[in-house]
């Protein structure tokens, strides 16, 4: 048998050969478009051509330009906001399925909580701006109950209605993986736990929460990527306050007709959200393993919050007196390599703690 | 059911999660113009409104096409990378798995807004077929995750049975692991069906002057004396997702049965 | 113990011939070179822990492992790609592997698909094959409505209906409870005298291997360490490994002497017990001076009770350290005096026999040819 033949036997070649199709497709659609457009945020827009020398001109600007500073940050501040209120509101229904509803009804519930997920987010979104709105169901409905006198203006275009809106829609992003780690944990172990003379609530603590950590690190993951770029919500109740980075990169396609700035931001957002993750997934198993290095209890969540807060208040004085201190690029600069060197450090050389991250 | 607080959030959370939703239709039928508190009373005309919008029909036909289309593609992909992932080992398996499923949370702007460049720089239109191989794109993943539970939920030996009694690589998958794992491939063709047809962004970037429905909805909603037909074209697209999405999951459910397991979770 | 007594032509000519068979998992060397005849019309076992690679060795022969190294014949044909469907051999899978969207004739006859037969033949052979393993009622069942021991057997008369040369199985009764295990022993047995088909049956259990086989393999990581007949297997374990596999062995610390009284005979001295001698039989690692082990069987020990002695004069004394009563049965562990550690004697409890005490003394009788000496 020829030396082909025997790869194309093999079992690594069988199912190198069957996933190759789908492979080759996102190759060709996903992995050749992202690079085109990392190269294409290194040329720059001269009018109607595009100029193809090697420039980091449109990087320059996007970090130091104060609007564009603004609206990653806002893009990441919405984002956060959305993924902490999702999660939390998430977790209790996860768990009411998980632990209380009968097993021949769970699915009932996960079909129930998926269902508007998949319906039109469009639809989903205006319905938002619809119910919001000055004369909306909201106002009409508290005016009409004496509730207030006048309609409640800070509830749409702005932040606010972002986050509203984008927590709805990403509810069942949440719910899903929590409950799947939770169905995973023997029952047993809470028995053990009960057994061994733990009450209800320290047993939750001690044991479930722990072993649900992967579940609402996915959810975290799951929510907090796909909201940072997204582009409806801002766009139908954001208002001016409310735009974020996606409707940016938007404008400068479009209507500035500037691709590669387009491009250059859309890197940057990927980059930003990939960096933002890395830190807080390395922060979270480095601090974990401190708190065990210490030996738990105050001294170790002692030691860890020492370290949180260190880190976090040396990495916020560089962003905020950095730029004056040492210019903007180098400033820009050293807080990236700070944080990001610091987090590939911490993932090679801690291990992976017992809460599995 | 006991009534205890836990029970009270959930069943809230459901409320609200429902709450817009359940706006729809109660706009859509209401006779006037405001989308406001106290209804109006109840009229039809904006359904009757629908029909006679040309432009309306010509975009719900290309969104059927398109979503047809890739349903059919996506799942095809889907069954080639499902079928892999879960029967073989090879080198690199769960980075290429990972690259492959990366659509599923990669935001859909950088997608659309890369698929876009692509086409400006290599000076093609964009169009209905530029919308099919983005929604394939996104969709692929959402199918594999479909078609691997189908897969996995089979046991193995059940194909090396048939082989071991006398049938042929590919009669066995005809036989055997087609028919066990049909339900999982029309529960992804119904779901990547949904997707694509309820899908905005990427369409709304590649579709040129041939509008999708959603599209065609952002369109309209500038316009505020045309809000009720749009809560009646919701209305329309909500009631068709649900109807769609319990076939897919009657169709998941009778999968399982067939391959006698029990009912464990919903999809993905 | 051997039970197809029948001696049909061929008897002797091996229907499998492994010869140096290596299968390799990237780094990890599953079979370490198997070489082995399988004979025309025998039960034989592949007995070994988990990971041993009898499995493996099963599925090879198969056909669904490709195997890196050596020669896997077949009534005298060389295996070597040729796929499982093309192969004379038929497996009853460890999970049945019953197909759960046909029904339980359409499962019997699955393999009937490409033969000749006319419907009318097919149906009466689906049928037949159903009466033979005692389900002759049930051919229009769906098959996810049987239980284990139903899907068992609709797996045995599957794989029996196209008459391979060899029939494989795969763990077959480790999804049954203890009591559906021991009906399915005897029924296995008989089916194969029946059908005088050779099968080839994969365990872990040495106890249903000794019940059930002609011949064992004993494998231990990827290699035979052992292939005889049940009680050959038994009464002679060849190393210290297998004797510890099949059944239970007691293991005492020995010297060989070097004063051996010659003729095949060693002489040494075992802790607890004092001097023995041994035949060069007993001694299947050689017999070299010096500090060596012997091993004995529970029941080749026997306590003795007041007035009782041992033939020769090979007696014991030693202290009861734990009683375990199985009924008919009573398992002692006697530290031996000078032992380092108890043996395990096993007395069959008799009317008017007294269970002794723990920690009571006793002295026991043992017997020199029931003994091996592992160095």
């Amino acid at each position: 048998m020829s030396v082909y033949g025997k790869v194309m036997r093999s079992e690594a070649g069988k199912g190198l050969t069957l996933i190759s199709p789908t492979l080759v497709y996102a190759l060709l659609l996903l992995a050749a478009p992202l690079i085109s457009i990392v190269l294409l945020s290194f040329w720059t827009q001269q009018f109607l051509t595009i100029q193809r020398d090697f420039t980091i001109a449109n990087y320059a600007e996007a970090l130091t330009d104060p609007l564009y500073r603004e609206l990653m940050l806002r893009s990441l501040r919405i984002s956060g906001m959305v993924t902490m209120v999702t999660v939390v509101l998430a977790f209790p229904v996860a768990y009411f399925i998980s632990f209380h509803v009968r097993p021949d009804r769970k699915s009932l519930w996960l079909f129930l909580i998926t269902i508007p997920f998949w319906t039109s987010y469009l639809i989903r979104v205006f319905l938002w701006r619809v119910i919001l709105a000055y004369d909306g169901p909201v106002n009409s409905g508290l005016i009409a109950t004496g509730m207030i006198d006048e309609p409640l203006s800070w509830i749409l275009y702005n932040a606010n209605s972002v986050v509203i809106t984008l927590a709805h829609a990403f509810a069942p992003f949440a719910i899903l993986p929590i409950f799947v780690s939770l169905e995973k944990i023997d029952r047993s172990l809470l028995e053990a736990a009960r057994d061994l003379g733990e009450s209800k609530a320290m047993t939750f603590l001690r044991v479930t929460l722990p072993l649900a950590m992967p579940g609402v690190l996915a959810a975290v993951l799951i929510v907090f990527i796909p909201t940072v770029g997204d582009y409806v919500t801002p766009r139908l109740v954001g208002g001016s306050g409310g735009t974020m980075i996606a409707n940016m990169i938007y404008a400068q396609i479009f209507d500035l007709n500037d691709r590669p700035m387009g491009a250059t931001l859309a890197v940057l957002a990927m980059m930003v959200v990939a960096m933002v993750l890395l830190w807080g997934v390395s922060r979270l198993r480095f601090w974990l393993w401190l708190v065990d290095r210490a030996g738990g209890g105050a001294k170790g969540i002692g030691a860890a919050i020492g370290a949180a807060l260190a880190e976090i208040l040396v990495l916020r004085a560089l962003f905020s007196l950095g730029p004056a201190l040492l210019g903007p690029g180098v400033a820009v600069i050293v807080l990236l390599l700070l944080a990001t060197a610091g987090s590939v450090l911490i993932l090679m050389r801690v291990p992976k703690g017992r809460w599995g991250i | 059911m006991r009534l205890t607080p836990l029970t009270v959030f959930a069943s809230l959370y459901l409320l609200v999660l429902y709450a817009p939703i359940v706006l729809l239709p109660l706009f859509a039928f209401n006779d006037g113009t405001v989308i406001a508190f106290p209804l109006q009373g109840f009229t039809t005309q904006w359904f009757a409104a629908l029909l006679d919008t040309p432009a309306l029909h010509q975009a719900t036909l290309n969104s059927l096409v398109i979503a047809v289309s890739t349903s059919v593609f996506a799942t095809i992909l889907g069954l080639f990378a499902a079928r892999a992932a879960t029967r073989y080992s090879f080198p690199a398996k769960a980075g290429v798995v990972g690259f492959i499923m990366l659509p599923l949370v990669l935001p859909e702007v950088i997608v659309a807004i890369s698929l876009l460049i692509v086409l400006m720089q290599l000076g093609l239109d964009s169009g209905t077929w530029s919308i099919i191989a983005g929604h394939t794109l996104i969709c692929t993943p959402f199918a594999i995750a479909i078609l691997q539970g189908s897969f996995s939920n089979m046991d193995r030996s059940l194909e090396e049975a048939a082989v071991d009694l006398g049938e042929t690589p590919w009669s066995t998958f005809r036989l055997i692991t087609l028919p066990l794992v049909t339900p999982g491939i029309i529960a992804s063709l119904l779901i990547c069906f949904t997707i694509s047809l309820d899908e905005f962004i990427i369409a709304f970037f590649l579709s040129g002057n041939e509008p999708t429905l959603p599209v065609y909805l952002w369109g309209q909603l500038r316009f505020p004396a045309r809000l009720p037909v749009v809560m009646a074209l919701g209305t329309i697209l909500v009631i068709l997702s649900v109807l769609l999405l319990v076939l897919a999951e009657t169709f998941r459910r009778r999968g399982l049965k067939r391959a006698g397991l029990k009912d464990t979770g919903g999809f993905l | 113990m051997s039970h197809s007594q029948t001696a049909t032509q061929g008897k002797t000519q091996p229907i499998i011939t492994l010869e140096g068979v290596q299968k390799y998992y990237g780094e990890y060397h599953a079979l370490r070179g198997i070489s082995a005849e399988i004979r025309q019309g025998e039960f034989f076992s592949l007995l070994g822990p988990s990971g041993c690679g009898k499995t493996t060795l099963l599925r090879a022969i198969a056909g669904f492992e490709d195997i890196s190294g050596g020669v896997i014949r077949l009534d005298g044909r060389d295996m070597e790609g040729v796929p499982p469907n093309k192969r004379p051999t038929n497996m009853v899978f460890q999970s049945y592997a019953i197909f759960p969207h046909m029904s339980v004739a359409e499962n019997v006859g699955f393999g009937l698909r490409r033969s000749s037969m006319s419907a009318e033949e097919k149906r009466r052979a689906v049928g037949e094959a159903l009466e033979m393993v005692g389900l002759g009622k049930f051919g229009a069942r769906a098959a996810h409505a049987l239980s284990g021991g139903q899907r068992q057997r609709v797996a045995l008369a599957r794989a029996l209906i196209l008459k391979p040369k060899v029939l494989l199985l795969d763990e077959p009764l480790s999804a049954l409870d203890k009591k559906m295990r021991e009906v399915m022993q005897v029924e296995l047995i008989k089916l194969q005298r029946e059908v005088g088909i050779t099968f080839i049956l994969v365990t872990h259990d040495q106890e249903e291997a000794l019940v059930m086989s002609d011949r064992i393999a004993v494998m231990f990581e990827g290699e035979i360490a052992q292939l005889d007949d049940p009680e050959t297997l038994y009464r002679r374990p060849r190393s210290r490994r297998v004797a510890e596999f099949i059944g239970m062995m007691n293991f005492l610390p020995a010297r060989v002497l070097p004063t051996g009284p010659g003729g095949g005979r060693i002489a040494l001295e075992v802790a607890g017990l004092g001097p023995a001698e041994l035949e060069t039989a007993q001694c299947p690692n050689g017999a070299a001076v010096g500090e060596a082990e012997i091993g004995v069987r529970p029941e080749s020990l026997t306590v003795l009770y007041e007035g009782q002695s041992a033939e020769g004069g090979r007696e014991a004394e030693g202290t009861v350290r734990e009683v375990v009563y199985y009924g008919d049965m009573t398992y002692y562990d006697i530290l031996l005096d000078g032992a380092p550690a108890p043996v395990r004697v096993s007395m069959r409890n008799m009317p008017g026999r007294r269970v002794l005490d723990y920690g009571a003394r006793t002295r026991l009788a043992w017997d020199p040819r029931s003994m091996m000496l592992f160095s």
